[in-house]
């Protein structure tokens, strides 16, 4: 028993935080927002300090409910540092306003807990369990300023077609557990390796199981077709929340459906592979075609995020070690070159301080504002995927999983739609360096988002290469925890 | 030298030059970039001096590979990489200086896009890891999108997006190709190594066809050159200079070290696509340039056609068409460059491209109108400049390939003396039309400089090819000694002349 606490022992620092800080909350509100801020940043740097499993060993906790690997511990490190970094944008964007609430780092701080159950599960209830925890935080964070409306709206839009996946994954887990006889993952994989090399070939109801939870997850990481609430969503929520939910809980989710994917339903990859394949490139080119027409910079990055998760899928849909491995590097180069845009969007204020966010404001930027055009010119680059940028070497590697898989086609196919979506990132760097000067914005003076966004200016930039051995590294250690 | 990483050093050099331009002022980041090109042109004159000719093939070598890194830091340069670079360090500081007080708004930006953009075109010829070389290929666009984009004329937006797009759609193909073969020797990316690889017949064909989509728009072959007038005419004068001066070899140096070493079973098979496409190239641009107004289109066109020269001599598979290739390639560099400049000049005193504008002006801009002829002429292959040297072996190694494409080619010179001829004699000769144009004052020295100096390699060149020839001989011997057992049939019979004396015969086929 002890054992699997200590492999919980994340899980467990952050929801002990959680709930201290909410005391801290009840006792000294609002007025302490900006103390529990550090302090939920904290814990999170407290519970990636202990995630077991740097070293590559792979344990089972509570009955197998729980795994504590290579994968999950390089998947956590990667999301705490994006709900870390959230949250000090969130601290300066809301606080000008004066409508900065304590419960904001409790939420995510929540949130966080449910990414580390995702990512660890090793049992389809620990993965539904992980997921809700989750998706409750994100719909509260979605609709966190009350009183504007399109908040609101975001907020309602989440919940009621979040609900709506999850109701499908649980079907789709009923299914599996119908026709397996078990949820652990383990069992899953033995009983379908079972039912292959038997004389009926895999059942229909284990097909229909793994339709319905690859559809309920493709929801979570905002895969086409279940794309449609995201551009809705990022543009309603207040504009740190949607940095939050493009960075953390994307590479959370897309985690999971790795894990799923490979150690529950690896016996029947021929069968999701052509899911996967079909829901790639329709995210891919949906989100390239889609983002050109967008006025709202929040919604193109909308699209964008559907974009980047339809290549992270080319790499899944190449399975195998180095196919894991590459949808790992990709999230991770992703969470960065996201979160830096998004900071860069945050500053987007007009001389009165109101929030903008509409392309055209970004007009001329690089005469009002030369050091954030060249960041976010950086960004958008790196986004597109062309070198010397660090945005090139997540694709590099997806597209190398692809081909070395056999599926060249796939990978030309993939590659090319690239391009479309190049396009509108270059269609904001032309509003920034070719068009007319719009009205500057206003200045901005938050120390720690500052240096996050020049952090992360520097990891985008080809200094980045230094870091692309050992991060490659790490992610193929990682993945190799799957096989 | 070795030890010395005079490789890096080159490539590091404009790349602390363009940061330290963005701190600096307008007038400061001229002088900087201008000190940082001419020094990068120092020591490139110190790479030449201290290169073997006719030593190992590949010299001043440089390898670091980062632990895990999927690719490395592998330099390197034989002899056509050697004079591919020094063509590009030759043209930067002139470009630096064209731009002196053309460009007006942003400044250190501009001279830092310039030198970010020659640290790419350099590394593209010095890499000898598979990536890197990508890396390099691709990274030039975004200060090319920029400078033409920021910097251009009316159009500019539209151009640059053009340019942008094609050029990528082209490259990420052969990055897919680039992984297959790397998959299939387990992770070399070493292009020497690459180099000796026998990939199979099958897949030689699809990999030659990835790699062919992108440099034919480098290039640009015909049909997908249309690209290049856009992003010329909307292109600062020294945009364009880089463009049509080292840009467009990128293209040419791809075939030259990528699709007939890797594969040459699928380059033979294919040539008929390369002579068909270029034939129709030659005619068509050509005619196409008779009918422009707008003096860079013409001579934007005019390269589209001088690259299919270019293209012929490469998938010739013998020595002439080789040498010819290469020496076009280095003759259109100067030459289409120097034109270039030719029309920058005048642009800078009347703000217009419109050939109807101008008329006469060997009267009032006698030294302006000599140096202009010289070009012309070099662009039309005249004896003694260096556009007759590799025309004329192209052809000859054309002529030793097919007869009939030999006999297409020419008519495109006969074309290009149409078009040039014509473009010379309604700018400089006659009576001028308007008296603003008339008026013009003559050379400055700075233009004095930049022409005078082209012009002294454009003669160079012609009168003495030979120092161009022998450092690349032995790769393109190399190079032969890979092809040749795939080359096409031919259908020209030459019947050997009279003996040569023993000393010419030892001097080649020059």
């Amino acid at each position: 028993m002890l054992a699997s606490i200590l492999l919980t022992l994340p899980e467990l620092i952050l929801s002990t935080a959680a709930l201290l800080l909410m005391l801290v909350v009840a006792w000294f509100e609002d007025g302490s927002a900006r103390v529990v801020t550090w302090l939920a940043i904290l814990s999170l740097a407290a519970a990636a300090a202990f995630v077991p499993g740097y070293d590559g060993s792979s344990r089972l906790g509570f009955g197998g409910l729980v795994v504590a690997d290579g994968f999950a511990a390089f998947s956590k490190a990667v999301i705490y540092a994006g709900a870390a970094a959230a949250l000090v944008a969130a601290s300066g964007w809301f606080g000008r306003d004066g409508d900065y609430r304590a419960e904001y780092p409790l939420l995510i701080l929540l949130s966080s807990v449910g990414m580390g159950m995702m990512v660890s599960a090793s049992d389809l209830l620990t993965l539904y369990v992980g997921l809700e925890l989750q998706s409750l935080a994100a719909y509260v964070l979605a609709s966190f300023q009350r009183s504007d409306t399109r908040s609101a709206e975001a907020g309602l839009k989440y919940f009621v077609l979040g609900a709506l996946a999850s109701g499908i994954l649980l079907y789709g887990i009923s299914l599996l557990y119908g026709f397996t006889g078990t949820t652990s993952f383990h069992d899953i994989a033995t009983a379908i390796q079972t039912q292959k090399h038997g004389a009926d070939g895999l059942s229909h109801g284990i097909l229909f199981g793994l339709v319905f939870v690859l559809a309920g997850i493709a929801f979570k990481v905002s895969a086409v077709p279940f794309h449609m609430w995201t551009p809705d969503v990022y543009e309603g929520a207040p504009s740190p929340v949607t940095a939050f939910f493009a960075s953390a809980p994307k590479v959370a989710a897309m985690a999971l459906l790795t894990r799923l994917a490979v150690q529950g339903l690896g016996g029947a990859t021929f069968e999701w592979r052509q899911i996967v394949i079909f829901m790639a490139l329709a995210s891919t080119i949906l989100g390239g075609v889609a983002a050109i027409g967008q006025p709202n910079v929040k919604r193109l990055l909308a699209y964008s995020s559907i974009n980047n998760v339809g290549f992270a899928l080319i790499g899944l849909a190449a399975a195998g070690e180095a196919g894991v491995a590459s949808v790992l590097f990709y999230m991770a180069v992703y969470m960065v070159m996201t979160l830096g845009s998004f900071f860069i969007v945050l500053r987007m204020r007009d001389g009165e301080g109101r929030p903008v966010e509409s392309i055209a404001s970004l007009s001329g930027l690089s005469k009002t504002r030369p050091w954030l055009a060249l960041a976010m010119a950086m960004f958008m680059f790196s986004l597109a995927g062309v070198p010397p940028l660090m945005g090139f070497w997540p694709k590099f590697f997806v597209f190398q999983a692809a081909v070395d898989a056999k599926l060249t086609w796939l990978a030309a196919i993939g590659i090319a739609t690239s391009v479309i979506s190049a396009f509108y990132y270059l269609k904001i760097v032309k509003t920034m360096y070719f068009d007319e000067a719009a009205p500057a914005y206003a200045g901005t003076r938050d120390l720690a988002q500052t240096v996050l966004l020049i952090a992360a200016s520097l990891f985008v930039s080809p200094l980045g290469y230094l870091l692309v051995g050992p991060l490659a590294q790490a992610s193929r250690n990682a993945a190799s925890a799957l096989f | 030298m070795t030890g010395f990483p005079i490789l890096s050093i080159l490539l590091a050099v404009p790349v602390i030059g363009a940061i330290a331009c963005l701190f600096a002022s307008a007038n400061g980041a001229r002088w900087i970039a201008l000190a940082a090109t001419l020094l990068d042109l120092a020591l490139g004159i110190l790479l030449w001096s201290q290169y073997q000719v006719g030593g190992p093939q590949w010299q001043f070598q440089e390898l670091w590979r980062p632990d895990y890194a999927p690719f490395a830091w592998a330099l390197g340069i034989d002899g056509i990489a050697l004079m591919l670079t020094m063509l590009s360090l030759f043209l930067m500081p002139i470009c630096i200086l064209a731009s002196w007080t053309a460009i007006e708004k942003r400044v250190p930006e501009y001279m830092a896009a310039f030198l970010a953009m020659e640290t790419m075109m350099i590394g593209v010829f010095m890499a000898q890891d598979l990536f890197l070389f990508y890396i390099f290929f691709e990274a030039g666009l975004i200060p090319m999108f920029l400078i033409i984009g920021i910097w251009g004329g009316a159009e500019r937006i539209y151009a640059s997006y053009k340019f942008f797009l094609y050029t990528l759609l082209g490259s990420v193909l052969m990055l897919v190709a680039m992984l297959w073969m790397t998959g299939f020797t387990h992770g070399d990316t070493y292009i020497p190594k690459l180099l000796a690889t026998d990939f199979p017949k099958q897949a030689q064909t699809w990999l030659w066809l990835a790699f062919f989509a992108s440099f034919a728009v480098k290039m640009p072959m015909w049909p997908v050159h249309t690209w290049l007038p856009d992003a010329h005419v909307q292109a600062p004068t020294a945009g364009s200079v880089i463009l049509a001066g080292v840009l467009l070899k990128l293209g040419g140096y791809g075939f030259v070290r990528f699709s007939l070493p890797m594969f040459p079973d699928a380059s033979a098979q294919l040539a008929w696509l390369i002579y068909g496409l270029s034939l129709v190239a030659i005619v068509y641009t050509s005619l196409v340039a008779l009918v422009q107004r707008d003096m860079k289109k013409l001579i934007a066109y005019s390269s589209v056609a001088h690259m299919a020269f270019v293209t012929i001599g490469i998938f010739a598979f013998n020595r002439q068409g080789l040498d010819g290739a290469l020496i076009v390639m280095l003759s259109h560099g100067l030459v289409s460059g120097a034109l270039f400049l030719c029309v920058g000049v005048i642009y800078d005193r009347l703000h217009t491209r419109e050939i109807d504008r101008y008329g006469g002006l060997s009267n009032n801009m006698p030294a302006y109108a000599l140096l202009f002829m010289l070009f012309t002429m070099a662009s039309v292959g005249l004896p003694g400049t260096a556009g007759f040297v590799g025309e004329f072996l192209s052809l000859t190694g054309a002529y030793r390939a097919s007869t009939w494409l030999a006999f297409g080619a020419t008519t495109g010179i006969i074309l290009g003396a149409a078009y040039m001829l014509w473009l010379y004699w309604r700018v400089a000769f006659g009576t001028s039309r308007n008296a603003d144009a008339a008026a013009m004052p003559d050379l400055n020295g700075r233009e004095l400089v930049s022409l005078g100096a082209i012009a002294a390699a454009v003669l160079w060149m012609g009168i003495y090819p030979e120092s161009f020839l022998a450092p690349m001989r032995k790769d393109v011997g190399a190079l032969l000694a890979r092809v040749t057992p795939s080359a096409p049939p031919s259908d020209s019979r030459p019947t050997p002349g009279h003996a040569p004396a023993p000393h010419a015969a030892a001097e080649g086929a020059h």
